[in-house]
């Protein structure tokens, strides 16, 4: 098998080299080819390794694939560690990343950077394969940076607009500022473990729980907590938690395509499952996962309402994203890792749809993103109509459909759960779900319902786009209806065995497992339940406000213009970046090039020495007048000197 | 093969050749840049024996040589590699082939004393990394001034008088200190080979004394906070080869110099004063980090960000005596943080002196390098901005970029010292990627700024030979760093264990 896990990986970053070097000369079609053929090989032999390890039954494979150095006796390797949780990632990652290589082909129809997208998306799949197959924290570094650096060229890949390469620029840094927090993290791992294979580290990690680390003198912490807080900034970069969210809604500079891509399978699942992954790390300290479970509910909840007033298209979903990703964040720090993977696995089919269909209704708007210069598509764009609607109730977790399943075990595990920062958490993913359901449905009934609010030209070129457009959006809107009825062996059963660890402490999974009793009865009991009537109350009121009563949202806008500026200024989080750390770095860095190198170094020190040579020598000079009569005083003083000398100390 | 003099004729090849240029100038008979271009290569395939014929498992020095020079002072003509200087050879003789080829077609003034400028300095710079006698490797540290001072000055920019002046004053004025140091151990030890000296016993106040005077010369080398300010300077008026030996070798010997000598003959003092190294080296990152974000000139910024990386260096090389203090003597960590200095001093070369290539590529082409002057190149030089972008990822420390492997090896180390050492050393992540990708969103990326912007041609295929060469060095040593820290393991091992012996 080890040769297929090597394939599975490396097949995306062949098609991304071929396609990226040699684009010119296997062309457009070529481009296509080479890379969905290396995505497709990657899906097809993932299944084959699903077959493997979870039908046939066969045990965790951990590998090493070759030896990056060795120093100071720590192995650095690059290595594969397939569990069940890798196996599950792999299969998203290379089927959403394939549904959107084959949707790429009819959105960048016309793109004379064609063969460039083709190989940034495959890079941007073998770096994110590369981080969730690793078995050690330095290839999950390497995968981690990789995928910012992927996300970097793509957002900026229309490089000639200025909102895009300010934009891309911007995605990174904040990823760094995250990736900063990731790096100690593993340095302190290197530390304390002298080791940064995943399965050493877990093995020894029991032991260190009474560990401290002295960060300030003479208050010592526990090393695991801010081993697991340190880890955990790093996440917050890639799954734009906030503070760290900041990247993210500008990252739709980017092409459509890129989006569904980063916001669905890779990139920001990342510090999800890089959380879980740490599982065995994060129940050992309660302090940090009630933080995980804090800002997971902050992200949940805030970023949600900014949905609500957002016009552009692709914004609204971005926002949506961050919200989820707050639930699979608080699912993280309620210890129920199962079920921020599963939430990830289904939002990843789900909110692929939404983007892809998005990116469709983009393409027939003639690239209008406005979504009130939209409304009463339906008619137009059957299937897009169709394919969105099953994304949107999935999303708000309508029963039966896939979000449900997991949103609803979110919110339970958080009510089940006994951290002090349950109970705001509890309060912000179910007011989440109301939050949810309105902006999906009054995005849903502005774009596909409601009058057409555009102008006859742009009337008479919509239509469905084609096949490889549609047809990836079928192929999504399957798993968003059918990967819900996966919650029993994946959440409730021993899907995941060894590959999540749970503390005795944190029974949470084990609570609900008690209390599970099949899927349809799960479904039954989430009518009872008042998530759902919290989703149902939204897309009711969407539906009251934006169809029925569209004034009531402007009167409500003037109503409440206060908040309305906040949301709009998306809590001046974006301002305030701007002007105190962007502008705080160039200003400190003005100031220290300025008074330090040119006035205090060069102007005081440097040239100030030679001035003082200068001087001296003048004064120097001075003495060595030419005339004779100067020599002889001189003389004569000396003469007396030395005299005076002799008779007073001689 | 064994007994060829391997390390003189690396030293003699390129100078003597340097020589026979400037002889062959007279006779006007030829093209000086093919024959300068067959000397650095000769002496770069000459220098892979040295890799291949390395013997990995001991710390003694190899390849050695050793002849009576200057028989009443006991000096000699000893010459010797180990771990730490072979890869600095290799990377000079390597470098050098890329400096000649990048000169081919600008130099259009006195190019055959160019080249011969360039091949001099080749030979004494791997003079000074292989030199074991100190009045031996004093005479090529100061030899290697003279063809830099001639290369700023002659083939310079604008106020290139100033920049030279400043340049040598600033080395000199390092450099004579040290040899005061060398002849005050020369009358202790009654030798001056500088193994002799490592196993010199030496009192506290000497130790100091020494320390400072070799402070003083490295620390203007490297550049360390704050005796930097002649590197912006002299890369600013330096031709674009010039900055690239500059910034790939020459800090190197500074670098290198910590390691031969501070910290083997003056373990002592080192450990007494590490908090002073470490003190400016993190300064170094973070001050000189800010610095860099607001240069409007190119060269400048990386000139800045040099400063930075080879903070790095110096911090790797420091934390060693903090890290055997938390440990109780154990040397856990410790070697990690010298590996990594050495491994950055490596990178560093490729990777700034790609930079100063892609500079030169674009100031050949315009004229310029503000910043400001530019904007969209890509749209005009795809392939030229691929590469620029891959290096600046490289210099912002992207792992799978050498650039990432010294920093990643000095960023762990220095946990074991402090906390806070990683911490603010880690800052790199932030601020390398904050100056290095603001520079590119500025000149490679938007829309074409200007006409001169829009009448750019793409790199020709010697430039992208050159660039090339460089990126696959830079992704090799990123991908897989493992036979380089191999190479210096025992020599570094040695090192430690030396080091961890008081002299007092």
């Amino acid at each position: 098998m080890e040769n297929v896990y090597l394939a599975i990986a490396l097949a995306p970053l062949v098609g991304a080299i071929l396609a990226g070097l040699f684009g010119r000369l296997i062309g457009r079609s070529g481009a296509h080819w080479v890379t969905i053929l290396g995505v497709g090989l990657s899906f097809l032999l993932s299944l084959l390794v699903f077959k493997h390890h979870v039908i046939d039954g066969a045990g965790a494979f951990n590998g090493t694939v070759y030896t990056w150095m060795v120093s100071d006796g720590i192995r650095m390797e690059v290595g594969f560690l397939i569990d069940r949780l890798t196996i599950l990632m792999m299969m998203v990652v290379s089927f959403v990343s394939l549904m959107v290589h084959i949707y790429t082909i009819g959105y960048m129809h016309d793109d004379p950077g064609y063969q460039r997208f083709f190989s940034y998306i495959a890079l941007f799949t073998f770096s994110m394969l590369m981080l969730v197959m690793s078995n050690n924290f330095l290839q999950l570094f390497f995968g981690w940076e990789a995928v910012g650096l992927v996300s970097y060229l793509l957002i900026g890949f229309w490089y000639k607009r200025p909102s895009a390469i300010y934009a891309n620029l911007k995605a990174f840094l904040v990823n760094r500022v995250g990736d900063f927090g990731f790096l100690l993290g593993i340095a302190a791992v290197a530390m304390y473990f002298d080791t940064l294979d995943y399965a050493d580290v877990f093995a020894a990690a029991p032991s260190m729980v009474d560990a401290t680390i002295e960060i300030f003198q003479g208050s010592p912490w526990s090393l695991m907590t801010v081993v697991c807080i340190l880890l955990f900034i790093g996440a917050m970069g890639k799954s734009a938690q906030v503070p760290l969210h900041v990247w993210l809604p500008d990252s739709m500079e980017g092409p459509t395509p890129i989006s569904a891509l980063i916001h669905a399978a890779t990139m920001v699942t990342a510090g999800i499952f890089m959380v879980a992954r740490m599982s065995p790390l994060f129940e050992l300290s309660d302090t940090a996962l009630n933080v995980v479970m804090v800002i997971g509910a902050i992200t949940a909840l805030f970023m949600g309402f900014l949905g609500v007033v957002q016009n552009d298209i692709k914004r609204v979903i971005a926002y949506s994203t961050l919200s989820q990703l707050g639930y699979m964040t608080v699912a993280l720090g309620a210890s129920a890792y199962s079920a921020a993977i599963f939430h990830l696995m289904t939002h990843a089919f789900f909110k692929a749809l939404l983007f892809l269909a998005a990116g469709s209704v983009i393409i027939a708007m003639h690239h209008e993103q406005d979504i009130r210069r939209m409304g009463g598509l339906k008619k137009y764009m059957p299937v897009t109509y169709w394919t969105s609607l099953v994304g949107s109730l999935a999303l708000i977790g309508f029963p039966g459909l896939a979000g449900f399943f997991s949103k609803d075990t979110i919110i339970e595990a958080v009510h089940a759960s006994s951290l002090a920062a349950s109970g705001f958490a509890y309060f912000a993913v179910l007011s989440g779900v109301f939050v949810t359901a309105l902006y999906s449905f009054r995005m849903f009934f502005l774009v596909f319902h409601t009058e057409e609010r555009f102008d006859e030209h742009t009337r008479s070129h919509l239509h469905e786009p084609p096949a490889v457009v549609t047809v990836p959006l079928i192929l999504l809107a399957i798993p968003s209806v059918v990967a819900g009825y996966w919650i029993d062996p994946v959440v409730f059963g021993d899907y995941f065995g060894g590959a999540i660890f749970f503390s005795d402490a944190h029974p949470v999974m084990e609570e609900l497992t008690h209390e599970f009793h099949g899927a349809w009865s799960f479904v039954l009991h989430g009518l009872t339940g008042p998530a759902f009537w919290f989703a149902m109350a939204g897309l009711f009121t969407a539906w009251y406000v934006y169809t029925r009563q569209p004034d009531l949202a402007n009167q409500a806008r003037n109503r409440f213009a206060w908040l309305y500026r906040v949301l709009v200024d998306k809590y001046g989080f974006d301002r305030f970046n701007e002007v105190v750390f962007a502008g705080g770095a160039r200003g400190v860095g003005w100031l220290l090039w300025k008074a330090g190198d040119v006035v205090l170094i060069d102007g005081l020190l440097v040239n100030g020495s030679a001035r003082v040579v200068g001087w001296t020598a003048a004064v120097a000079r001075h003495l060595q007048s030419g005339y004779l009569y100067h020599y002889a005083f001189g003389m004569i003083l000396g003469l007396l000197a030395f005299l005076s000398w002799f008779i007073w100390w001689g | 093969m064994s007994d060829l003099p391997l390390l003189s004729l690396l030293i003699w090849i390129p100078i003597l050749g340097g020589a026979g240029l400037l002889a062959l100038r007279s006779l006007d008979c030829c093209n000086p840049r093919p024959l300068a271009l067959a000397v650095a290569m000769v002496t770069f395939l000459l220098s892979l024996l040295l890799w291949t014929g390395f013997d990995t498992t001991t710390a003694a020095m190899q390849f050695q040589e050793q002849a009576s020079w200057i028989r009443a002072f006991n000096v000699y003509y000893h010459l010797g590699v180990d771990g730490i200087s072979m890869p600095l050879v290799i990377l000079t003789t390597f470098t050098t082939v890329l400096v000649v080829l990048a000169g081919w077609e600008v130099i259009k003034d006195k190019p055959a004393q160019y080249m011969a400028a360039f091949l001099i300095m080749e030979g004494l710079m791997i003079g000074v990394f292989s030199a074991l006698d100190a009045v031996l490797f004093y005479v090529f540290w100061e030899g290697m001034l003279i063809p830099m001072f001639l290369i700023i000055g002659i083939w310079g920019g604008p106020r290139r008088v100033y920049a030279t002046i400043k340049f040598f004053l600033y080395t000199f004025l390092g450099s004579v200190f040290m040899l005061v140091a060398l002849i005050y151990m020369y009358t202790q030890s009654g030798s001056f080979d500088i193994l002799d000296f490592h196993a010199l016993k030496l009192g506290m106040t000497e130790q100091v004394l020494i320390f400072l005077a070799f402070l003083l010369a490295f620390a203007v080398k490297v550049p360390m906070w704050p005796v930097h300010t002649w590197l912006p300077d002299a890369h600013v008026e330096a031709p674009t080869g010039g900055s690239v030996i500059l910034a790939a070798i020459m800090l190197k010997i500074g670098g290198y110099g910590f390691l031969r000598f501070s910290l083997p003959i003056t373990p002592d003092a080192s450990s007494e004063l590490d908090w002073l190294i470490i003190l400016m080296s993190l300064v170094a990152v973070i001050y000189i980090g800010f610095v860099a974000l607001v240069q409007g000139d190119m060269k400048k910024l990386i000139a800045y960000s040099s400063i930075a990386h080879m903070g790095f260096v110096t911090l790797g090389i420091f934390i060693v005596f903090r890290i055997m203090d938390n440990n109780a003597g154990g040397l856990q960590g410790a070697a990690m943080g010298l590996q990594g200095s050495v491994v950055q001093m490596v990178s560093h070369g490729f990777i700034s002196g790609a930079l100063f290539l892609c500079v030169g590529v674009l100031y050949d082409r315009m004229h310029s390098r503000q910043i400001a002057d530019y904007g969209g190149v890509v749209n005009t030089m795809p392939v030229f901005g691929a590469l620029m972008v891959f290096f600046a990822m490289g210099n912002s420390g992207l792992p799978g970029t050498s650039g990432f492997v010294g920093e990643f090896m000095v960023v762990l180390a220095s946990f074991h010292a402090d906390f806070w050492f990683a911490f603010l050393a880690a800052t790199t992540l932030i601020l390398g990627a904050a100056y290095s990708l603001w520079m590119v969103k500025r000149v490679v990326f938007g829309d074409v700024a200007n006409e001169q912007v829009a009448k750019l041609s793409d790199i020709n295929g010697r430039e992208a030979m050159i660039l090339g060469t460089l990126a696959l060095a830079v992704l090799v040593l990123g991908l897989w760093p493992g036979p380089l820290v191999e190479v210096m393991r025992a020599s570094i091992d040695n090192l430690l264990a030396h080091v961890a012996v008081s002299k007092l």
